[in-house]
């Protein structure tokens, strides 16, 4: 069936194989249960990769399980944690990384977890984008990158000629997405022109990034439990300012928080959309037009060489716990290897849609000229290292940084309904948001 | 409240009760009484740094005018559920239970939807006004209505209070229905004679007879409004939009699952389990009043 | 003949009336679960694209076998099969065990007098104020101390408790008339005998009743199991239908809707089959 052929190939025949194999070994075998959050096809890949690495080797067995959305990962392992029985593994999104980071002696830095097993891990061989968000100060590793996307520009190419716009000169400013929307709504093209998934990651994450602006002081938490957000400054003024106009002008459709917004392009509602690059799975299966990924468009009247944008998605966090052999610390690690291991990391990164983690895996996929057979796959490479990070760009480490999304979400929102101007809704946010910071300080300082 | 002839053994009782007393000690009184202790803390999310802050998480919370609006919300979403799930019930009970053609049929298919979980009402919901994968809602806004209960406060508003109902309303049926069947027939033949017209004979003769049973499905609604709802809204609306939706369960899960807050999520499941102390105890009177008739 | 009329005019818009009115309400009630039963036979791509359908589709029963045989193939990945009968067995322990610990303790408090008799029913009788929400993460705790993650008794124990049993049945048993007591004792029988050849009897529509009720209950359950299972062998179904729905996912849509179907057939179907005892057992609960 067409629709399975994209991830599961490979995934379900290696998934297939190992079944079988599985229990008689399981005795001699060290388990590691390892949690993530990934649905559908996306945790179909996830599966294959634990099979793969079974396959690989005989000491240990990682067991795979799905514990629903990320929150629900994260809050499980946690409570786990707290009762005495995590699992080895976690998922944890990118959002949830200063939690974590904080949670002192209930994790086990990766590059302990490496040291102590006496095993090599060369930081340089992650990609730069991925690497900083997941480093301590010091640089070193203190969890394994997973899957990472980034947000990137999703356009529909049939809606595009049908309003007369070209389909090759794709827009790059944010004043042509505006052109090319009025054109769209003009042509009556799609019901919708513009809409967005992940409203807080796309417009306000992203952007701060790509315009070297500052979303929290402390560059953006990473240099310390004291910063404080910086939502009122001009620039965000500027761009909230600017979709609420495309909204009144009919031109933007506000589709919800998070993922809500992911339906409205594949299913050909709206012609442009932002979205993470791993949604391209789900596109290649529903939509039925021809379409496009570009980089994310920036304001050339702030700047005009766009800085790097931010990631999104998962890394790994190995747990502690009492009675945890040394054995199974090892297990944790050599899965990390494996994973990390370029020919693995491009079957992960073609499989999925998500980036590679390592330069080797993107080498691997350039030299067999995947992204020439598959146009826009490496759009979210290009804008994740297309400039050296600033501490504007590197990241977020902002504690209870889920609230502080969905505190924005539920500002915009009012601001969206016309309750506040955009203004109002920054300071709110900006106010309301600087409590749960500080709240986490105290939490967590001493 | 008591029997007068009862039997004298001493120690069966204690045996008797003994499987459900253990259950309630290790399963109930214990965790309770540490969620309780943690209202008093505040803790980061893995509990590895722990304070005794007194009542510090209460006084922030009341201090929040989130909180308060929340308790409005609450207010009045209860009010809504509860009224609107009654009410429908009602209807489709005294109608039910008439004498028409196919009375049964009827009844067995009003009674089925109690089956339905929450969370899985809420799905069959999505499918009916999500604006853009649910049938109705794609209807209004091809008939020009600007239908998207993501950003409209009062939509929002409305479609978790019809799901909410909507779910319930079976529940009530079935109580209803109970409650007619039980009343004498003689007592509506009677009525009948008088010659007053079914719609007042209704309210004057027999909604007063049903009025235990409404005071019953009363407070196990606005119970089932304040708790029972948040599978509904989580997968509807996730409280929003801004805060539009957002019920005093709704928040204490959100801050004790998602922002990871036990100590505020404790504060506010005391006050929960305060105002049904309250209702409970309401309601516990009213019971035994009632079997003093 | 000439008097009917009038009256028999008004009563039969009146049936009309009501009819009317009875199948809006059963509509209202079959909609959406129609439109769930037709997409399920409908290609899983379509429903994502906003293709509501309310006519069988080209896949017919595809999907329920592969839902059956496979689940979920990228998330759960439990075949529906193995998740039914979890919830099965979970939703049928609740119920019987909640039933009959409810009894006992309802007997216990009501034909007996002992010191600490009042003591015991509040202990009972206050959970019902203590909602899920207060106290899960302790609960967890003390389920996870007692090693019981992962099984049935970690999934069904801590749910057996129950203030609305032991209410009803409480209830149930001052309405029993002392005569019966009386005479029991005059006839030489002891309380065990009484409850035996006397009790359980009268109570068989009442328990027939809360059986249903409790039986959906422990069938919907959400939150305790999502929390308290991370083993495919002891996955419920509410549980993989709301994972199948997942996050950041390509969701099988018409997977997901032949689950559901699969899913709300079993509580249903005890809901109608027991109907007649269902609704008879509030009914003498209510007297």
């Amino acid at each position: 069936m067409f629709r399975r052929t994209f991830a599961t190939g490979a995934a379900s025949a290696a998934a297939l194989a190992a079944l079988p194999a599985a229990p008689a070994r399981a005795q001699q075998r060290i388990d590691i249960n390892f949690w993530y959050g990934l649905g559908g096809a996306l945790g179909e890949v996830v599966e294959g990769q634990i099979a793969r690495f079974n396959q690989s080797q005989s000491r240990f067995n990682v067991i795979g399980a799905f514990r629903g959305s990320y929150v629900e990962v994260m809050t499980s392992a946690i409570a786990a944690w707290r009762a005495g029985n995590p699992p080895h593994i976690a998922q944890v999104f990118e959002v949830g990384t200063a939690t974590m980071m904080g949670a002192g002696p209930a994790i086990r830095p990766v590059h302990q977890l490496f040291a102590d097993a006496g095993m090599p891990l060369d930081g340089s061989r992650y990609l730069a984008g991925v690497r900083g968000y997941y480093s301590d100060t010091q640089g070193r590793l203190v969890s394994m990158p997973h899957n990472s996307s980034s947000a990137v520009m999703w356009l529909n190419l049939d809606a595009f000629a049908k309003a007369g716009l070209s389909t090759t000169d794709l827009p790059k400013t944010w004043a042509q997405v505006r052109a090319a929307a009025e054109k769209l709504k003009a042509a009556n093209a799609t019901p919708v022109p513009m809409t967005t998934a992940w409203p807080t990651w796309v417009m306000f994450e992203q952007m701060a990034s790509i315009h070297d602006v500052p979303f929290a002081t402390l560059a953006n938490g990473f240099g310390g439990l004291g910063t404080e957000l910086q939502l009122t400054g001009d620039f965000f003024q500027k761009h909230v300012n600017f979709l609420l106009d495309l909204q009144k002008a009919g031109l933007f459709r506000y589709a919800g928080r998070d993922s809500a917004g992911d339906p409205l392009f594949p299913s050909g509602e709206a012609a442009i959309s932002f979205n993470s690059s791993a949604g391209r799975a789900r596109i290649v299966r529903e939509a039925k037009f021809n379409w496009a990924s570009v980089p994310l468009p920036y304001h050339d009247d702030v700047i005009q060489a766009p800085k790097n944008g931010v990631i999104g998605g998962a890394s790994l966090w190995p747990l502690t716990a009492r009675n945890r052999s040394a054995d199974e610390y090892r297990g944790m690690a050599e899965f990390f290897a494996f994973i990390s291991q370029a020919e693995q990391d491009k079957w992960w990164h073609q499989q999925t849609g998500y980036v590679p983690i390592t330069q080797g895996g993107y080498q691997a996929a350039q030299a067999e000229n995947y992204y020439q057979q598959n146009p826009g796959a490496d759009a979210a490479i290009i804008q994740l290292s297309r400039a050296e990070p600033t501490p504007n760009s590197q990241g977020f480490r902002l504690g209870g940084f889920v609230e502080i999304r969905n505190i924005i979400q539920e500002e915009l929102e009012r601001a969206f309904q016309g309750q506040q101007n955009a203004a109002q809704a920054l300071t709110n946010a900006n106010r309301r948001g600087n409590v749960v910071l500080r709240n986490f300080e105290r939490a967590n300082r001493g | 409240m008591q029997r007068k002839t009862i039997f004298p053994q001493k120690g069966l009782p204690y045996l008797l009760l003994a499987p459900q007393l253990a259950i309630t000690a290790v399963f109930f009184f214990w965790p309770a009484g540490q969620a309780v202790w943690y209202a008093f803390l505040r803790q980061d999310a893995f509990g590895i740094r722990t304070q005794f802050v007194g009542f510090e998480n209460f006084a922030d919370l009341f201090a929040d005018p989130y909180y308060l609006q929340a308790i409005w919300t609450t207010v009045f979403f209860s009010v809504s559920v509860t009224v609107l799930s009654m009410s429908v019930a009602l209807l489709l009970a005294a109608l039910a239970d008439r004498e028409i053609r196919a009375a049964g049929l009827y009844r067995t298919l009003l009674i089925w939807p109690y089956a339905i979980a929450p969370a899985i009402a809420a799905v069959l919901w999505l499918f009916l006004f999500h604006p853009s994968i649910g049938l109705l809602g794609r209807g209004l806004n091809a008939m020009g209505v600007a239908w998207d209960y993501r950003l409209n406060d009062g939509q929002a508003m409305l479609v978790v209070i019809l799901a909410s109902a909507w779910k319930q309303v079976s529940y009530n049926f079935i109580f209803f229905l109970a409650g007619l069947q039980a009343i004498p027939r003689a007592v509506l033949e009677a009525a009948a004679i008088d010659g007053a017209r079914p719609i007042r004979r209704f309210w004057t003769v027999v909604f007063p007879l049903l009025s235990p049973t409404a005071f019953f499905l009363l407070v196990v609604n606005i119970v089932y409004a304040f708790f029972d709802t948040f599978g509904i809204i989580d997968a509807l609306t996730k409280g929003g939009p801004g805060k539009a939706t957002e019920t005093l369960i709704y928040r204490a899960y959100l801050d004790g699952r998602v922002n990871l807050d036990l100590g505020m999520s404790a504060a506010q499941s005391v006050v929960l389990m305060i105002m049904v102390i309250g209702l409970t105890i309401v309601q516990f009177r009213f019971i035994e009043r009632r079997v003093h008739y | 003949m000439q008097a009917a009329p009038p009256a028999d005019r008004r009563r039969r818009r009146a049936d009309l009336l009501t009819h009317i009115v009875l199948i809006l309400g059963v509509l209202l009630f079959a909609l959406p679960v129609w439109i769930v039963l037709m997409g399920s036979t409908h290609d899983g791509a379509a429903i994502g694209r906003g293709e509501v359908p309310l006519l069988p589709g080209a896949q017919g029963l595809d999907a329920y076998r592969r839902a059956w045989t496979e689940g979920a193939v990228g998330t759960t990945r439990v075949p529906v099969a193995l998740m039914l009968w979890n919830s099965f067995v979970m939703a049928m322990l609740i119920a019987l065990g909640k039933i009959a610990i409810s009894l006992t303790s309802a007997y216990a408090v009501v034909f007996f007098r002992f010191p600490g008799r009042m003591l015991a029913f509040w202990a009972i009788f206050i959970t019902l104020m203590l909602p899920v929400e207060v106290r899960i993460f302790p609960t967890f705790k003390v389920v996870s101390d007692l090693g019981m993650v992962n099984t049935y008794a970690g999934l069904i124990i801590p749910l057996i408790a129950s203030a609305t049993a032991t209410l009803l049945f409480r209830q149930f048993f001052l309405t029993i008339p002392d005569e019966f007591v009386e005479a029991a004792k005059m006839d030489g029988a002891g309380p065990l005998r009484f409850f035996r050849d006397i009790v359980l009897p009268l109570s068989r529509t009442n328990m027939a009743a809360l059986f249903v009720i409790l039986f959906v209950y422990g069938w919907n359950q959400y939150l305790w199991p999502l929390l308290v299972t991370t083993s495919a062998d002891v996955e419920t179904i509410v549980i993989g239908i709301v994972k199948m729905i997942g996050t950041e996912s390509n969701i099988d849509w018409s997977v997901v809707m032949a689950t559901t179907v699969l899913a709300l057939l079993p509580p249903i179907a005890v809901v109608v089959l027991m109907q007649r005892w269902f609704v008879q057992g509030l009914t003498d609960t209510e007297k």
